[in-house]
């Protein structure tokens, strides 16, 4: 580096440096370029265990330098249980989608927070199943085509999306809950502070830890990056509030 | 931890806790279901008392991915169940195989399919050593006859299973699982307490991050993965186990394994008694199933009869292992009925006599 150069802006430690799958505008990337600064930041990288779910999220073990294992589809909360409680010293930190949390992992993810385990997790929400195609998922908004709701979704069908940042804050186990969006650079740093906040909640073993992201899907959206952060404030924004919805820490320190 | 020389009159059930315990559990992960009651029951005094973690679970198939975390972290870990409950585990068991994550898994086998009844039953045979889950893996699976059996068996299968770093299973039945034995605890002189430092995961301090996986999409990796297992399971073959009883001069062999066969051993002392020439071949080690050893009496000439709690399931297994030189006869004593020796002495002497 030569003199007049000033480093402004690095890789995080914990980020291995290779190009990642994910289609141009997709936020599963944003987010774990989070995560990734955040264990760096924190100096958890050399502590974590890091579990993977099933869906577009499930290479994220090839992109942060950590020790990981994969869970079969939903059963995230279940396998970052057994490792704690194998590893109560280790950091456990798990990535979810929606369909994955929200549907055949439903009764994991409930448990797992009203066990009050002392764990992290990561909730991308995008409103659709994005690794199989773009089908209905909990999530999708009322009116919302994809490939298994061609006519819209049907809230007298199939029902209302599911808000999980909610439910998980009501859960006697959660010490932390919230939603955030990546639809803009503010929002983003938000966002990030919103994760720190789930992770140090795990640091002072007061229990669980959430975390939800409105993302993008660009590719099963069929939207240009662009509008599709555009549909994240006007569309999901007003049903998906952003916020706190549980924080123990607020209570301990008051 | 147990004395020496103690003696303990317990139910199958608790020498199986008792046996992983000694043999150094560090994580219980269960849910409820009869008859294995005991088992979770047992765990969540005694676990954390030296020191473990015992979770009750919201269902089978968050219990059996707890061990997939446990496991992957390299500490002993276990689950037990009964035949529905071993169904909703399977998922987790094929990726446990996958991974190649160690582990034990206990069923005691009741009535199915469907909810079936609560008393014993062989039903779960195929499902135990075919693999009960997706794709192509293979389950260590032991099966004990006795209560002592039980405990010593569990020992093993904690060695087995980080030996091979594959998932061990016990197979046992409501007959083991209910009945009180005299039981003589024992400790294992060395746990390592390294085992999987290889492989584990413990925070990538000062080298890549490890990743304990089973998926493998780009072209060949899969293969090779498959590869690799295969070779695994030709290494476990090498190692079986069974009870021989009776067998040197015997015309008939009957094999029978885990409750059944002890009840079977009853009804050939009996026969013995009245002069005939019957033995016991009983499998203790189901996969690997001890094909060369049944060969090798299939050669001396001698005749088989298969008796299980089913309706006929290892005896395919019994079959492919002597087929180029004999076969095997069937009883199929009906679940939903509890045996006892009598019920298998006109069976064995009506093969005896021969077609
Ligand atoms: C038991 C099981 N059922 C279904 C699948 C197929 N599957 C793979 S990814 C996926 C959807 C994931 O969607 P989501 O969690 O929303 O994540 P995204 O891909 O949108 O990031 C499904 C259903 C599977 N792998 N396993
Ligand atoms: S399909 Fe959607 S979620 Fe998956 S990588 Fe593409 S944009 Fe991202």
């Amino acid at each position: 580096m030569s003199e007049q150069e000033i480093l402004a802006f690095d890789k995080a430690d914990a980020l291995v440096d290779i190009p990642t799958h994910y289609c141009p505008g997709c936020q599963h990337g944003v987010t774990q370029r989070l995560a990734g600064e955040l264990l760096s930041e924190m100096g958890l990288t050399e502590n974590t265990l890091l579990i993977t779910a099933i869906g577009c999220s499930v290479f994220l073990y090839n992109y942060l330098n950590v020790d990981s294992v994969e869970a079969p589809h939903g059963r995230a909360p279940a396998v970052a249980t057994g490792a704690k409680r194998a590893r109560p010293d280790k950091f456990v930190l798990s990535y979810q989608g929606d369909g994955d949390l929200a549907s055949i992992g439903m009764a994991e993810i409930m448990h797992c927070a009203n066990r009050g385990e002392n764990i992290s997790i990561i909730f991308v929400n995008n409103t659709v199943y994005g690794m199989t195609g773009g089908q209905m998922a909990p999530t999708t908004m009322v009116g919302q085509k994809t490939t298994t709701s061609p006519a819209g979704r049907n809230a007298s069908k199939e029902g209302m999306p599911i808000r999980m940042a909610e439910i998980i804050g009501q859960l006697g186990g959660t010490a932390f809950s919230a939603r955030v969006a990546l639809n803009n650079v503010k929002n983003i740093r938000k966002a990030k502070k919103a994760m720190k906040k789930a992770f140090e909640v795990q640091q002072k073993e007061l229990g669980f830890g959430f975390i939800e992201l409105l993302a993008t899907c660009p590719t099963n959206w069929r939207m240009t990056p662009i509008k599709a952060n555009e549909r994240i404030e006007e569309e999901l924004i007003p049903y998906f509030p952003l916020g706190v919805f549980k924080d123990l820490t607020v209570e301990t320190e008051g | 931890m147990s004395k020496n020389g103690e003696k303990l009159f317990i139910k199958g059930n608790e020498a199986i806790a008792r046996g992983a315990i000694a043999a150094g559990l560090k994580c219980y992960f269960g849910y409820p279901i009869t008859p294995q009651n005991d088992i979770p029951e047992y765990m969540s005094a005694a676990l954390p008392a030296v020191g473990g973690e015992f979770v009750q679970a919201e269902s089978e198939v968050a219990a059996a991915n707890m061990l997939i975390g446990a496991a992957a972290c390299g500490v002993r870990s276990m689950t037990s169940s009964s035949s529905p409950g071993i169904s909703l585990k399977q998922e987790a068991i094929s990726y446990l195989a996958g991974s190649q994550l160690p582990t034990v898994i206990v069923n005691m086998n009741r009535g199915g399919p469907g909810l079936g009844d609560i008393g014993p039953s062989q039903g779960d045979y195929f499902q135990a050593v075919k693999g009960g889950g997706h794709g192509d893996y293979r389950v260590l699976v032991l099966a004990p006859g006795t209560c002592q059996e039980a405990y010593d068996l569990v020992i093993k299968a904690f060695d087995l299973a980080f030996k091979y770093r594959n998932p061990v299973m016990i197979l046992g039945d409501a007959i083991l699982g209910q009945m009180k034995e005299p039981v003589s605890p024992w400790t294992p002189e060395k746990i390592d307490e390294n085992e999987g430092h290889d492989w584990r995961l413990c925070g990538a301090k000062g080298r890549k991050g490890r990743i304990l996986k089973s998926l493998f999409l780009s072209e060949g990796s899969l293969a090779a993965h498959h590869e690799h297992l295969q070779n695994k399971y030709a290494d476990m073959a090498e190692f079986t186990q069974q009870e021989e009883y009776q067998i040197d001069d015997a015309e008939l062999v009957v094999v029978a394994y885990g409750s059944i066969g002890r009840i079977v051993k009853s009804t050939i002392k009996k026969l013995r008694n009245n002069g005939h020439k019957v033995g016991l071949f009983r499998p203790i080690t189901l996969y690997p199933f001890p094909s060369g050893d049944l060969k090798k009496l299939a050669e001396q000439g001698k005749k088989f009869l298969t008796i299980e709690h089913n309706l006929g399931q290892m005896v395919e297994d019994v079959r492919l292992s002597i087929r180029t030189i004999t076969d095997s006869d069937f009883f199929g004593f009906l679940p939903g009925n509890l045996p006892t020796p009598d019920d298998f002495e006109e069976p064995i002497l009506k093969s005896l006599g021969g077609k």
